[in-house]
């Protein structure tokens, strides 16, 4: 009998059929009668649409229908999702439309459509479209586009502003700088990513004349809350009209939580033209039509005391929404980057500025991380500056400053983290053991010897803290006390045990490589003694999963398993009971361990859970008023967000002919709470290592002057190889989350959140010699190169 | 990443390859299709016909002799750069194969290909100017035989003919002869793994002193060039350290590739750096 399966390394149960190539992917679903779209997407990136002529491309050869946005006028625009900032932001304003009709503010928006045969018919006939552009003046830096002399792009944003938000304490920050030994000052500019799944975005809809239903394949993070946004705030039309279904998903990193256009479209499309309808994304389209990440400027000024305590700080940044908003975009650069710009540190007075802006570029919404890798690099980065300004060690500085394991629950400063509580910690444990593993004493001499020999080697320190497990529903929704997230977060799960004793789950989050068919079953296994092989996890379908709002900000297991967790004690309690009818013993004697319910101190003499699902399957014999089958359901709302954390470690050497950096080690320590399977932890904090080292060193989305994305293909645009990296050494502490029964935070995205600054503070480190204190990523060879030149003038 | 309509002629040989190029005007060979097929999906090229040359079996295979090594267009990377024969006679092609992109590009990808396209980014036009290569090819007329120097005429753009099919490389045996040492070194480019500098160096040492110097450096003009100025300053040098600084100060090409990796400044510089090093690296291979 299977125990013990929590926190044990499993081989994860999807594998086989990943491994193999037998998992169906969506762009791998085909139906009968299918028929494949190709959208016409605008080369420019601000213009006004004077007219499309679509005649030549319907005569194409394949070609069933052609489609402007003139012809989905009674759509609306798509939902946004972040309601805070009263009247500012509206529902459905300034967001994408199913195709545009009068105007385009990126480039890659869809003005038309082309339904043909087959793909290579529809793209043919794309170059027939004719489309009179008249081009607008461009903007698309995140701060200049707030300017006077600016390009206005939405009616209803003067200066291109979407929002201005501030929390903490501005006059307590103000008064705290002003009476601090020294105050620091520094632009962090935290440029724009393309997320980079591997498979990328893709839909089919099928409509039903007969009976008006909709189903909807789609690359999705979250099916139920697709259906949700497209039902009600596209279509109008009952949710139960509407299947969505998520078929494999390889890689999100938010990209796919989101509403996009294409999914509607493909919606309407089927409808209109009585066929099932395909569009599957090129790289091409991805790199200009799907969300990308960070692209802030933020201003930063940090007062300390001599000794190294921190006293205030003060933030402004200018967050890059761009042309249209995505359908969570302002919540990232507020809720999850504002809230968290404590770090581990008991930064006394803290106040922070969010500008939120139009340009014209694409849709900027959660990538991995999500608000959280740029508040760590603003707080990782401040820190070191502020050892560089007094001359201490990063490390003293940061012990100086850490939340101290007494202090939890800890509230932020200035109520930034608006009412929510750091759960529990041991920062100092974390730093040591890292510190440990890299020898850092011994570092720093290697480090003064080296120097001698014009060799440049630099450590850097991510000691960092963020927000999992989002989140209590009261405190991120809509209403007095919430963030203004349209939407609750808890999360679902139903176990059923069938008559033979086998499990099927179902779950409402929704993986796109996390492993929650070998997580969640882990709990299901240990909870109720199953062995793992007798348990199916069911996903991905609005049809036959309880409503879920889906997989990201690292929240699956911390609410989504707690979920499951529940479920489990339920069915456990009900077997109990069962049980005890069955051995005529009273169910206060009973209780259940190891798969089987047995009267206390007799394990011996008990029923097993696969004896209790038949006995309630077949319900010959129910204690009374006990209704058949093993079959329970839970809507867990967390009653608070986890705070994973911990201590990573660079060690780069920088060449200094060529500027080149080279990681020589990477060391992470992270703690994230209770681990379910330690080996999924390592595969997730690798991954989110590499995306955040990658955001240092090599990544970073380039829009010219005329709004075109030059980096606009891997061709320019460096995704990380596993050559260019060392092999990561990991190491962990675990201090359990008090806020849930199995102590969990959550990991999915630490390693990018960490990461980041640890690379740019060993940097900056292996550079002290030539007084370079900060430059911007990515930190490219020739840009270091010309920072060490520019000193030696 | 949808190409245009194209049909598709598989050669039966290498004649029957220059003919259906010499009929058909929109028609482009294909060997390893490592550059022309992402082109055609971006439809930046889009050809009428793909006169496919991939399964003409004796267009592939390395023939290592005493003086010379011939090397047929359709050797892959991969081969090239595991192929312990040619280790021994021209160490320096296997140390460059090893470097392009990646194992399955390697794989696919033919020293033919990549010489016919003339990326000035891509390694081999660097490794066959410094190697002083004779590429052979052939077309309606027959055969013909095109020294490297004389190959390569433009950013991508070479001496071949619309209808003639590059059929072999020759290049030297070099690590066959006493005192030569090679080094080729690359600056890739972190997205395209494209050289952004490479720098091909190789010398002669006789008595301790250099007797043959060679310096090409490709990526930071339209063509790999000499440095010549280099070259020449090494001459008669013995290979120290201080004497390859000196020589390689002496870098004067002018880089015209720039982009927002890399502007061409900084390519500049990297050829010099880089150039250093890779002398360096061939003086200690020549047995200084």
């Amino acid at each position: 009998m299977a125990t013990n399966t929590l926190g044990a390394s499993l081989k994860r149960k999807e594998d086989p059929r990943l491994i193999t190539g037998e998992a169906k992917y969506l762009d791998d679903v085909r139906l009968p009668g299918m028929v494949y779209a190709a959208i016409l997407r605008s080369p420019y990136a601000h213009a006004k649409i004077r007219g499309i002529d679509t005649n030549k491309a319907t005569k194409q050869p394949g070609v069933i229908a052609v489609f402007t946005g003139q012809d989905f006028k009674d759509l609306p625009a798509l939902p946004c999702a972040w309601q805070a900032e009263a009247g500012r932001i509206k529902n459905n304003v300034n967001t994408p439309r199913v195709l545009e009709i009068d105007r385009v503010t990126h480039t890659g928006a869809g003005v038309a459509v082309v339904v043909a045969d087959d793909r290579y018919a529809a793209e043919d006939a794309l170059g027939l479209i004719e489309v009179d552009y008249e081009p607008l003046p461009v903007v698309v830096d995140a701060e200049k586009t707030t300017f006077a002399d600016a390009p206005q792009i939405h009616e209803n944003a003067p200066n291109n502003i979407c929002f201005d938000w501030s929390i903490g304490d501005k006059d307590g920050t103000d008064a705290a700088l002003g009476s601090s030994d020294v105050v620091v000052k520094q632009r962090l500019v935290n440029q724009r990513l393309i997320p980079n799944v591997m498979e990328s975005r893709g839909c089919i809809a099928q409509y039903l004349p007969a009976s008006e239903e909709y189903t909807v394949w789609m690359t999705s993070q979250d099916p139920h809350i697709m259906r949700l946004l497209m039902t009600a705030f596209v279509f109008g039309i009952p949710e139960t009209k509407m299947r969505v279904i998520a078929p494999q998903v390889g890689g999100g990193f938010g990209t796919k939580i989101f509403l996009y256009p294409e999914y509607c479209l493909m919606a309407a499309l089927a409808k209109k033209v009585g066929r099932p309808v395909k569009w599957a994304e090129t790289r091409r389209e991805n790199y200009v039509a799907t969300t990308h990440g960070r692209d802030h400027v933020t201003d930063i000024e940090v007062g300390a005391k001599r000794d190294g305590t921190i006293t205030a700080l003060k933030v402004k940044t200018y967050a890059n929404l761009g042309g249209v908003l995505s359908t969570i975009g302002p919540g990232i650069p507020t809720t999850l980057y504002g809230r968290m710009l404590s770090g581990a540190y008991k930064t006394p007075h803290i106040y922070c500025n969010v500008i939120g802006t139009y340009t014209n570029t694409g849709m900027v919404d959660a990538y991995r991380g999500a608000g959280r890798p740029e508040a760590t690099y603003v707080v990782e980065r401040t820190v070191d500056l502020v050892a560089r300004e007094l001359n201490l060690d990063p490390v003293e500085v940061r012990r100086k400053n850490f939340i101290q394991p007494g202090d939890f629950p800890y509230p932020p400063a200035d109520n930034i983290l608006a009412g929510l509580k750091y759960d529990s910690g041991d920062y100092e444990k974390a730093l040591n053991k890292a510190l440990e593993m890299v020898n850092y004493s011994s570092f720093r001499k290697e480090q003064a010897e080296a120097r001698k020999n014009g060799k440049y080697l630099g450590i850097g320190l991510s000691t960092y803290v963020e927000i999992c497990g989002a989140a209590p529903s009261s405190w991120i929704g809509v209403g007095p006390t919430g963030q203004g997230w349209g939407a609750a977060m808890w999360e679902s799960a139903n176990i059923r045990v069938h008559l033979t004793g086998k499990v099927v789950l179902t779950i409402g989050t929704q993986p796109q490589g996390q492993g929650h068919e070998t997580t969640m079953a882990q709990i299901v296994s240990q909870e109720l003694g199953i062995p793992m092989e007798d348990i199916i996890v069911q996903l991905g379908d609005t049809l036959g999963t309880p409503f879920g709002y889906g997989t990201y900000a690292s929240r699956s297991a911390a609410v989504g398993g707690m979920a499951v967790y529940n479920s489990a004690q339920k069915i456990k309690e009900k077997a109990r009971r069962l049980a005890a009818h069955l051995m005529e013993a009273a169910p206060e004697d009973m209780t259940y361990e190891g798969g089987k319910a047995f009267v206390k101190g007799s394990p011996d003499k008990g029923k097993t859970i696969q004896e209790l699902a038949g006995a309630a399957a077949l319900a010959y014999s129910l204690p009374v008023g006990m209704e058949p089958f093993l079959d329970d359901v839970t809507y867990y709302d967390p009653p608070e967000c986890t705070y994973p954390f911990g201590s990573h470690i660079c060690v780069v050497e920088v060449d200094r002919d060529t500027g080149q950096v080279k990681i020589l080690r990477y060391l992470a320590v992270d703690d994230v709470g209770k681990k379910i399977n330690p080996m999924i932890v390592d595969g997730q904090i690798h991954g989110g290592i590499t995306q955040g080292i990658a955001q240092a060193l090599w990544e970073g989305a380039v829009y010219d002057e005329n709004g075109q994305l030059t980096s606009g293909s891997m061709m320019d645009y460096a995704v990380p190889k596993a050559s260019f990296l060392p092999t990561y050494e990991l190491g962990s502490t675990e201090t359990l989350s008090p806020t849930n029964p199995l102590g969990v935070k959550g990991v999915g995205e630490t390693g990018t959140i960490a990461s980041t600054p640890a690379v740019v503070n060993a940097v900056m480190d292996a550079l002290s010699p030539f007084r370079i204190k900060h430059l911007d990523m990515p930190l490219t060879p020739e840009k270091v190169w010309r920072a060490i030149e520019a000193t030696q003038m | 990443m949808y190409s245009a309509d194209v049909d598709y002629y598989r050669a039966k040989s290498v004649a029957d390859a220059a003919k259906a190029l010499k009929e058909n005007k929109g028609a482009k060979l294909l060997a390893g299709g490592h550059s022309l097929i992402p082109a055609m999906k971006l439809r930046v090229a889009q050809p009428t016909l793909l006169v496919d040359i991939g399964h003409i079996d004796k267009l592939s295979g390395i023939k290592v002799g005493k003086k010379e090594v011939k090397i047929g267009t359709l050797t892959t990377h991969a081969t090239v750069a595991v192929s312990e024969e040619l280790k021994a006679a021209c160490p320096i092609l296997v140390e460059a194969a090893g470097l392009i992109a990646d194992q399955q590009v390697r794989n696919r990808g033919t020293i033919g290909g990549s010489l016919a396209n003339a990326d000035p980014a891509s390694d081999y036009p660097t490794l066959i100017t410094a190697l002083d290569a004779t590429l052979t090819a052939t077309g309606p007329k027959g055969e013909r035989q095109i020294e490297a120097k004389k190959f390569f005429k433009d950013l991508f753009t070479t001496a071949l003919k619309r209808d003639e099919v590059l059929t072999s490389i020759t290049v030297p045996a070099y690590g066959n002869m006493p005192g030569m040492g090679g080094a080729y070194l690359k600056h890739r480019h972190p997205a395209s793994s494209y050289a952004v500098v490479g720098v091909a160096a190789m010398l002669g040492l006789e008595n301790g002193k250099v007797t043959r110097a060679v310096v090409v450096v490709g990526g930071a003009t339209a063509n790999p060039i000499h440095a010549k100025s280099v070259e020449e300053a090494l001459m008669g040098m013995e290979p120290t350290e201080e004497n390859i600084a000196a020589a390689a100060e002496k870098m004067d090409i002018e880089a015209t590739m720039g982009d927002a990796y890399a502007s061409s400044e900084y390519r500049a510089h990297l050829a010099k750096v880089m150039t250093k090093r890779a002398l360096m690296l061939a003086a200690q291979r020549a047995g200084a």
